[in-house]
């Protein structure tokens, strides 16, 4: 087909000119696999995080019912279960035991929660970032000071898995017995409750009773969880995006400088090619697949390495940024995602722009006049 | 407004592509105002030089038109879970009354754009550029609908504020509520089927006729015009409750996920394609009679019918494979 | 045939620096024949020859191809007659692809790119068969003696062999008229004596030529069938042909 064939000729001779100079392509494609890379990482993150969010709180129950006293948080008391089992719609109503310990060796506050069949007494699982930070190992001993002052000797029996880390990492399993003497908590109390409902439509409804029913609740509900990480997590990456919007309009200049300062080489090759018989459609094709062989590379090379920066080094340029501010980083790997619509995103943030400013300059060397080389 | 990096992007692109219809119609006045093939005086030169830059403009915004209206529907689609009520593209969309209207005038201005396309790709097969003026003067009125695009793109992210509550497309596309959306999911599903089929078997047999006599490309190019709407009225009517296999899903976007093989890109390609061919041979028909253009307008628009034909082919065949194939039934509800 | 009917070119028009090229020529190109543009440098034929040649417009006048370069423009155009004058680029181009092929001065061959490619660039917005092309440019390399040197890099190549490589691509498309600009500048007495014998060899292929040249070993060649003399952007020296 002839169609094909000339886009092959055109192709071949684009890419032997871009071979031709090769310091000022190498350059471009350099720096503009540096913004794709950039970028992408940002996105791959924060896509990633809230996807890694939103698979946790699925499992995650329904609604959260907290006491408060004077805007704070309080222990519930257990009474209070049976009265909100009553409520139309609500499955099954637990209370939740857990709670923040200081440890001053670590300098950070630990997590200790309660779960079913998860520790015995005087038995306790931890998470990675504990063993790290108290430089402990399985088996050794953890004492932790109560509330009353005594010490609560506990042993190590193993540590979480590293694929939970992002939840896990200073997290302790421990019995209830030992739960209640470390933070002299009595039996009727717990810290929270949880509850499954029947119908999700109902969330609302049930939230609104059980405040009704006892006024000195919070109840949360999941989804607002969920709508609140996206939200940080949107407000935290388009920031970024802001703000390198600088480095993107030097980008974008760079771009168009390169593609409007031709070489006097360049402009005399185009005049040639003019003269030989080529039309402007035909150089404007052939700036065309220069700037597609130029965007492809550096998009493809960009977003293969932000791949792998985010999803297998686990962003060490930009983590902290978008991880927020903890003491105990969890060292977490994110489960690679990414779809259609991020790499769309890129697309436009990146191949776009380069495109349209290299759209005029195009356009300008090729329409040089056919007898200029004879002048 | 929401930061999201898919806003920007599409703020971005929609900002850059405004200002490429207003640069190109800068000129396209100049060209109206100065052009004269006849001279070969400096400014006339420089008139025809510039054509080239605006052909390339317009095919570069042609490419970028259609993914933004694919990255439109990702963004409602990312944004679902902000919004209460909202479980997927279509709840985005009604969260303020921007959306709907943002969306079809994209689509709109795809097809515009395309047919701006196959104007400019006759005028240019012609030795006296017999379509110079008609091209320019349809481009300035392209040029203010990309521009009001933007504009109604823009306060339709301003209005995103993420604690109203809106509906999804189970209540949105119901028979309950009373509106256009819901108008259109309740179409009863066997007449409806029959317009459908009718539609297509029409736009063939008028395609062939068109094809092989040479006349009624009037008729031809508004029946794919019908087709076009009649394609989307039936993938939300019935057709994607054949993808999804639930009678009440009525959701046009859902067929783009993974879930569903990425249908809904091959679906909706051919009905845009078959769209902009269709219809390109209706732009054209004006100007059969010019002596320039007297050979060249009947190649032309028959490539086009068979392109259009052949994209509207597809698409029946792939959704009638589909409703014939899984095990749901639909008739019966 | 090629006919010119008053043709003026301006550059910078309504300008301080506005600049008349060519100032109302008149003149019939004979097919098969040999043609020399004579005059100093200044004297507006290379701007002419660019005119005749289909590379650019004039800014007022006519230029028709007639005779057997009709079907040049008749294949491009459909149904147009043979007056090229405000035929658009993309059409211009084309009769120019079919009709004419360039021999320049300074050679214009793009460096880094063989030989053979050189000779095969016009060819390739035309999408042509990649075998038939390449065979094709062998073949007139060769008929220039130039097959040693098909995967040379331009940039070896001597002046002689340069200028060859550029009538090679000249011929690549099988065009009626040959046009060169000064094609003996840069070449020493041997190599225009050889360069004028590559002529002869065309004008017996029955193939155009026009040449636009100062040097004497080119004008005063007896198989030079006319030369216009120009001056100030005007013919001169003898009367005005038709």
């Amino acid at each position: 087909m002839k169609w094909l064939e000339k886009q092959r000729y055109i192709i071949d001779f684009t890419l032997s000119s871009l071979l031709r100079r090769k310091t000022k392509n190498i350059a471009l494609t350099l720096v503009y696999t540096l913004v794709v890379f950039v970028l992408a990482s940002v996105m791959f993150f924060a896509e990633a995080i809230k996807k890694e969010a939103s698979i946790i709180l699925r499992d995650s129950p329904e609604i959260i019912v907290q006491r408060l006293a004077a805007g704070r948080q309080e222990l519930v008391p257990m009474g209070y279960i049976e009265g909100i089992k009553k409520i139309r719609g609500v499955q099954s109503v637990r209370g939740r035991l857990w709670g923040y310990y200081f440890e001053p060796l670590a300098g950070s506050n630990f997590t200790l929660m309660v779960q079913e069949g998860g520790a015995e007494k005087g038995k306790i699982v931890v998470g990675k970032g504990i063993l790290r930070s108290m430089r402990a190992s399985e088996g050794d001993i953890l004492s932790l000071k109560s509330y009353k002052g005594d010490w609560v000797v506990l042993r190590i029996m193993g540590a979480l898995s590293s694929d939970s880390e992002l939840v896990s990492s200073d997290l302790i399993l421990i019995s209830e017995e030992d739960f209640r003497s470390v933070f002299d908590i009595s039996k009727g109390y717990v810290t929270d409750l949880t509850l499954q409902v029947r119908n999700p439509r109902e969330l609302p409804n049930i939230a609104q009773k059980i405040k009704d029913l006892y006024p000195d609740t919070r109840p949360i509900v999941r989804d607002d969880i969920l709508r609140t990480y996206n939200s940080i997590f949107n407000w935290r990456s388009g920031i970024l995006l802001v703000i390198m919007a600088a480095a993107g309009l030097a980008f974008i200049i760079f771009a168009w400088d390169k593609a409007s300062g031709l070489s006097a080489e360049e402009k005399k090759e185009i005049g040639i090619l003019k003269a030989i018989g080529w039309e402007t459609s035909d150089v404007i094709l052939m700036k065309f697949w220069e700037g597609t062989v130029i965007s492809l590379s550096s998009f493809l090379a960009g977003i293969i390495l932000a791949y792998f920066h985010v999803f297998f080094t686990s962003s060490t340029l930009f983590g902290p940024v978008l991880k927020g501010w903890s003491v105990l980083y969890p060292n977490f790997r994110l489960t690679p995602f990414i779809d259609e619509a991020q790499v769309t995103t890129l697309f436009f943030l990146t191949v776009l722009p380069y495109t349209v400013a290299t759209i005029v300059p195009s356009w300008r060397a090729a329409s040089v006049d056919p007898d200029s080389v004879m002048r | 407004m929401i930061l999201h990096p898919s806003i920007i992007a599409l703020f971005l692109s929609s900002v850059l592509i405004s200002v490429l219809l207003l640069y190109s119609s800068y000129y396209g006045i100049l060209i109206l105002r100065k052009w004269d093939i006849k001279s070969g005086s400096e400014l006339q030169l420089d008139l025809e030089r510039r054509t080239y830059l605006i052909s390339t403009i317009l095919t570069y915004v042609f490419g970028f038109q259609l993914i933004s209206l694919f990255l439109f529907v990702y963004t409602a689609d990312i944004l679902h879970p902000l919004f209460v009520g909202a479980m997927c593209a279509s709840g985005t969309l009604t969260v303020n009354s921007y959306g709907y209207p943002t969306l079809i005038l994209k689509a709109f201005n795809f097809i515009i754009a395309g047919l701006w396309l196959v104007l400019n790709h006759t005028d240019n097969r012609a030795y006296d550029y017999p379509l110079i003026k008609s091209k320019y003067k349809f481009l300035i009125v392209i040029a203010p609908l990309v521009v009001a695009e933007t504009f109604l793109q823009t306060k339709y992210f301003l209005g995103l504020k993420p604690d109203v509550i809106t509906s999804c497309c189970s209540t949105l596309f119901t028979s309950e509520s009373t509106s256009v959306a819901s108008d259109l999911a309740s179409v009863p599903s066997i007449p409806g089927k029959i317009a459908f089929y009718t539609v297509m078997a029409l736009t063939l047999a008028s395609g062939a006729y068109f094809y092989l006599k040479g006349r009624g490309g009037y008729v031809f190019s508004a029946l794919c015009g019908i087709s076009f709407i009649m394609a989307i009225i039936s993938i939300i009517s019935f057709f994607s409750l054949y993808y999804y296999e639930l009678p009440s899903l009525h959701c046009p976007f859902n067929i783009l996920h993974k879930e569903y093989s990425y249908a809904g890109y091959p679906l909706y390609m051919c009905i845009f394609g078959g769209a902009v061919a269709g219809m390109g041979t209706g732009v054209l028909m004006p100007f059969r009679k010019a002596t320039s253009l007297m050979e060249i307008i009947p190649v032309i628009q028959k490539k086009l019918i068979v392109i259009a034909l052949v994209c509207f082919l597809i698409f029946t065949v792939m959704v009638t494979y589909r409703m014939l194939s899984t095990p749901f039934k639909l008739e019966g509800y | 045939m090629i006919e010119l009917s008053a043709i003026r070119k301006v550059f910078n028009s309504g300008r301080p620096n506005e600049f008349t090229a060519v100032d109302g020529v008149t003149l019939s190109i004979d097919s098969r024949k040999i043609t020399v543009l004579k005059g100093p440098s200044g004297s507006g034929k290379t701007t002419l020859l660019g005119i005749i040649g289909c590379m650019a417009r004039p800014t007022s006048g006519r230029i028709q191809l007639t005779g057997p370069l009709t079907q040049a423009v008749t294949f491009s155009v459909k149904g147009a007659a043979a007056e090229v004058t405000s035929l658009p680029e993309r059409f211009l181009t084309e009769i120019r692809r079919r009709a004419f092929g360039f021999i320049f001065q300074q050679f214009n061959l793009i460096k880094g790119i063989t030989v053979l490619e050189n000779v095969m660039l016009p060819a390739y917005p035309m999408g042509e068969d990649f075998k038939l092309l390449r065979e094709r440019a062998s073949r007139i390399l060769s008929d220039l003696n130039l097959s040693g040197k098909v995967f040379s890099k331009v940039e070896w190549l001597s002046g002689g062999e340069a200028q060859r490589v550029g009538i090679a691509r000249a011929l690549i498309n099988d065009p009626a008229v040959i046009i060169a600009d000064e094609p003996t500048a840069h070449l020493d007495t041997k190599l225009s004596g050889e360069f004028m014998g590559i002529v002869e060899r065309l004008k017996n292929e029955g193939k155009t030529v026009i040449i636009a040249s100062h040097d004497p070993i080119v004008f005063d060649a007896p198989i030079i069938d006319r030369i216009v003399e120009m001056r100030d952007g005007r013919l001169s020296g003898g009367p005005q042909q038709q």
